[in-house]
């Protein structure tokens, strides 16, 4: 065997070296061949395209000169869509807000001003609102944006064939809800929708019933314009790349890199542009919140927000800046369950944690207590009143007296404990926040026993909204800038009611406050007191947090504005930097 | 890549027609089972995926008739069979359908844009990788118990325990924070793609060296090595050309896989980076219950894998002529 495989290896190494020089010529030409295609294929894959814009914004490099107007920044993830009818979110309709433009928009203190309309006109029973769209607004390929845009759009986002996800926001139009329901005889029927493009810039819209709510309303992107002429050319391509968009508000898009970034650069058409004093602004998408710190010290963006490990570390630093979100974390209690029906249960289980604590020491990320269902700095009365200025909070009695409602409770059923489900998130933050609430309600409450039940998103909504659990962990953000929207939740037949709530005040309070908004004063009674029942006598839900975003800005950043749904860069700029 | 292993399959019978005949024969058949196992997936996957917990369009803002509008609009209300039907149909059209989180976005689109990246990155780590473990795993085998065999093993063992978002926050926090040598994160050119390389391809190196060192000890054991030391080559000699080869064959094996893995992004690397690369797509994808992503990761998955096993088994051949394809017929 051995001589064998050495005598192979004589005649291989002879035989070799006759091969040796057609081999090795062969060889290096395909070696060669690799490396041109590689060295091809690579230097395409870096993102060439994107070098221009980051050599031109070294931060850096450019000191000493005047102060260029770029504005660096990071999100965390890619836009879903660009369309105003498809399905959003944040993300989405930040970047919405930003190259497009409805009829209103936000100001600094998220208050509706003039946009495309320059004014409106009410009638006398507040039900048909006149737009009167300016001169001057166009579209950035030349065309003027017009009534008609808005019937476009409008009606495009109720009709069947394109229906929008969030179409259930035109309701308080005349018809819209029949057009969009099946049995109704106008369904499909988007003509007879309660819009009328009376000529080029007058655009009349006549609703159910007054609403007090619907100039904030409107500034959602799902009301902007969209030209029938381009979305029509654009067929299914429509919004995909920035070459299939056509832009209204204060920034096009220059560049859309999915996964890697977009720009925008400041829309020279725009019939505000002297306001808007960015020249571009550079996004990234980039999904770690430490990678995010390490650029925000690094100086290659200007803005981020931090995640609670940093709190302590920013704390101090004159960069670091909370702001409250408009969205509430709460328990439902699904009153399907015998125990949970009883309300002095429901009312230990409210009282019988802490939830300064939860708030300030285990979330630590600007999120603050919640003993309510609206948000604080989210509504305002026409004096510009806060909606929680009467009701601070309710059931704040704490532990001591949700163990006497506890022993009442279980008194009245007859029981000595209970064992329920916690149905909860599975991210890492809330993961903390229901341990936490399970500990404290099994030390405060003797004989509850609390088993968590940890889903992903979707599999969670699924479970709640067909009530297959006993406590979880559930979140709600607003519509639109009304208490209505996080209040109507609780109506018997609300669809996300979700927990079996039923009281007839209650509903007598929020109908009556949907129904006749006339007098603004006695609706925004009717909705406090709704909230008082809803909480304080009947503790359907027990609030957790108001959520908080914590974030470093630097300080030349100026003009950055929050809204409730979205951000305005339209008055940001840099300053001494 | 074909050509190569023509020349090298034909090596010791020096261009024998039969031997590429019997080549082709032998891809020709692998190709054939390559598209069965393809088929199977593809079924496998579209089925389990349907079990997947939720469903794409659960969400607390969409009533009842807006999810079943949803559902209509993406054929998904129709029954599975004749969804599963008219996904296979369209797969061999090359249409791997839209993404629902993506509102409408084509899949090939998605993977398209993201793959470029996820590849650049995996192919320098895995050449890096390969490059040092390599050297690292020679060097052991040949100072055996010396201690540059210990600082290698060292390395080696450091390399596989230590996680490689670890050795990425370290790198990007000092190397690009601090020192400023390199960018922070981002795609925008070679120098982007530095730290990330480094990162990824520590495990790499760990791996390969280990293995490396391991088969080279073996190698060097052998007879043919006592024939090539007796006489008189030079260690060089005998390292490059006997032993090496030789030493090859387990590190094909794990190449393979690894070089899948690798290419195909790397969901923790891409994330600190922030390199828009395909890795998180696809857990992403699952999250959201995106089936047609899912679909369209998972077959592009397959394929590579698939694709990657095939060359390893061809260069096996190439690497010990032992190993013969389809059956030496002499």
């Amino acid at each position: 065997m051995v001589l064998e495989i050495r005598l192979l290896y004589l005649v291989g190494s002879w035989e070799n070296k006759k091969m040796g020089a057609v081999k090795m010529k062969i060889k290096s030409s395909i070696f060669i061949i690799l490396m041109i295609f590689i060295s091809s294929f690579l230097s395409g894959c870096y993102g060439g395209e994107s070098k221009k814009t980051v050599s031109e914004n070294k931060p850096n490099k450019t000191e000493g000169k005047k102060t260029e107007q770029v504005l660096n920044l990071a999100e965390g993830g890619e836009i879903p869509t660009l369309d105003t009818l498809g399905l959003f979110d944040a993300l989405s309709s930040r970047t919405m807000n930003n190259i497009f433009e409805g009829l209103y928009r936000l100001d600094e203190k998220s208050k509706p001003i003039p946009g495309m309309a320059e004014k409106y006109n009410v009638s006398k029973d507040g039900k048909v609102y006149t737009f009167h769209i300016r001169t001057n607004a166009k579209w950035s390929n030349g065309t003027p944006v017009t009534a008609k845009d808005f019937e476009f759009a409008w009606k495009r986002a109720l009709h069947p064939d394109t229906l929008s996800p969030n179409s259930y926001l035109f309701n308080d139009i005349k018809n819209a809800a029949e057009i969009q329901d099946k049995e109704s005889s106008l369904y499909g029927k988007v003509n007879e929708l309660g819009i009328k493009a009376v000529d080029d810039h007058t655009f009349q819209v006549e609703l159910k019933q007054p609403i007090p709510y619907f100039i904030s309303l409107i500034t959602y992107p799902l009301f902007f314009p969209q030209n029938k002429d381009f979305v029509e050319s654009q067929g299914d391509k429509y919004a995909l790349e920035v070459k299939n968009l056509i832009y209204n508000g204060p920034f096009v898009l220059d560049s859309w890199e999915h996964e890697a970034g977009w720009v925008y650069k400041k829309n020279p058409d725009y019939w505000d542009a002297d306001t808007v004093k960015l020249e571009q602004i550079n996004v990234k998408v980039v999904k770690e919140i430490a990678t995010k710190v390490n650029l925000y010290e690094a100086g290659q963006i200007d803005l981020t927000e931090i995640s609670s490990e940093y709190v302590n570390q920013f704390k101090n630093s004159p960069d670091y800046n909370t702001l409250l979100k408009p969205e509430i974390f709460f328990i439902r209690m699904n009153q399907k369950n015998k125990y949970l029906a009883n309300v002095n249960i429901r009312k230990a289980i409210d009282m019988g944690w802490d939830k300064k604590a939860a708030a300030e020491s285990l979330l630590n990320n600007g999120s603050i207590p919640a003993y309510y269902l609206v948000p604080k700095d989210f509504s305002f009365d026409a004096d510009g009143k806060d909606f929680r200025s009467k009701y601070s909070g309710f059931n704040q009695d704490g532990i001591e007296k949700a163990k006497e409602y506890w022993e009442k409770g279980l008194k009245e059923l007859g029981i000595k404990g209970m064992e329920l489900e916690f149905l909860s998130y599975d991210s890492e933050d809330r993961k903390k926040v229901s341990e936490y609430i399970k500990n404290q309600l099994e030390k405060n409450l003797p004989g509850m026993k609390i088993k968590i039940n940890q889903q992903p998103n979707k599999q969670k909504l699924e479970l709640e909204s067909n009530q297959r659990y006993d406590l979880t962990y559930s979140g709600w953000s607003p519509d639109f800038q009304d208490p209505i929207t996080f209040i109507d939740l609780y109506l018997s037949n609300g669809p996300n009611n979700w927990s079996s709530y039923k009281n007839k005040e209650f509903d007598r309070l929020v109908m009556a406050a949907k129904n006749n908004p006339s007098n603004l004063k006695v609706r925004w009674e009717n909705l406090q007191e709704a909230e008082r029942i809803l909480i304080e006598e009947d503790a359907a839900i027990s609030p957790m947090y108001q959520s908080g975003l914590v974030q470093l800005t630097k300080p030349y950043v100026k003009g950055y504005f929050f809204h409730p749904f979205s951000i305005s860069y339209k008055w940001t700029s840099i300053e001494g930097k | 890549m074909m050509a190569t292993e023509l020349v090298s399959i034909s090596n010791a019978e020096s261009f024998n027609v039969r031997g590429v005949e019997n080549l082709a024969k032998y891809i020709f058949s692998r190709l054939g089972y390559m598209l069965v196992t393809f088929l199977v997936i593809a079924t496998f996957t579209f089925f389990l995926m349907q079990t997947l917990p939720g469903s794409p369009f659960n969400d607390e803002k969409l009533s009842d008739s807006q999810k079943e509008r949803l559902y209509e609009k993406y054929g998904l209300d129709k029954p599975l069979p004749l969804q599963y039907i008219t996904y296979m149909g369209n797969i061999a059209k090359g249409d791997l359908g839209v993404s629902f989180q993506y509102d409408g976005r084509p899949v090939t689109n998605i993977i398209g844009e993201r793959i470029g990246a996820s590849a650049v990155l995996g192919a320098q780590s895995l050449l890096l990788g390969c490059v040092i473990g390599l050297f690292l795993g020679i060097i052991a085998a040949i100072k055996h118990n010396t201690s540059i065999d210990y600082i290698a093993m060292i390395i080696s063992v450091i390399g596989l325990s230590v996680p490689n978002f670890v050795f990425a926050g370290i790198l990007q926090y000092w190397v690009g924070v601090k020192l400023k040598w390199l960018p922070v994160a981002f795609w925008e050119g070679f120098e982007y793609s530095i730290l990330p390389t480094i990162s990824l391809s520590v495990f790499v190196i760990a791996t390969i060296a280990r293995y490396m060192r391991a088969e080279m000890l073996e190698v060097l054991g052998q007879d043919y090595i006592v024939t090539a030391k007796a006489k008189g080559l030079g260690s060089f000699s005998i390292v490059m050309k006997h032993s090496l080869r030789n030493a090859a064959i387990p590190i094909i094996t794990i190449l393979g896989p690894m070089t899948v893995t690798l290419l195909t992004g790397t969901l923790v690397i891409e994330k600190i980076f922030s390199v828009p690369g395909l890795g998180e797509q696809f857990v992403k994808s699952i999250m959201t219950n995106d089936f047609s992503v899912i679909m369209g990761t998972t077959l592009f998955y397959s394929i590579l894998f698939i694709g990657i096993v095939l060359i390893v088994d061809l260069l096996y051949g190439f690497i010990d002529p032992r190993i013969r394809l389809s059956g030496r017929t002499k």
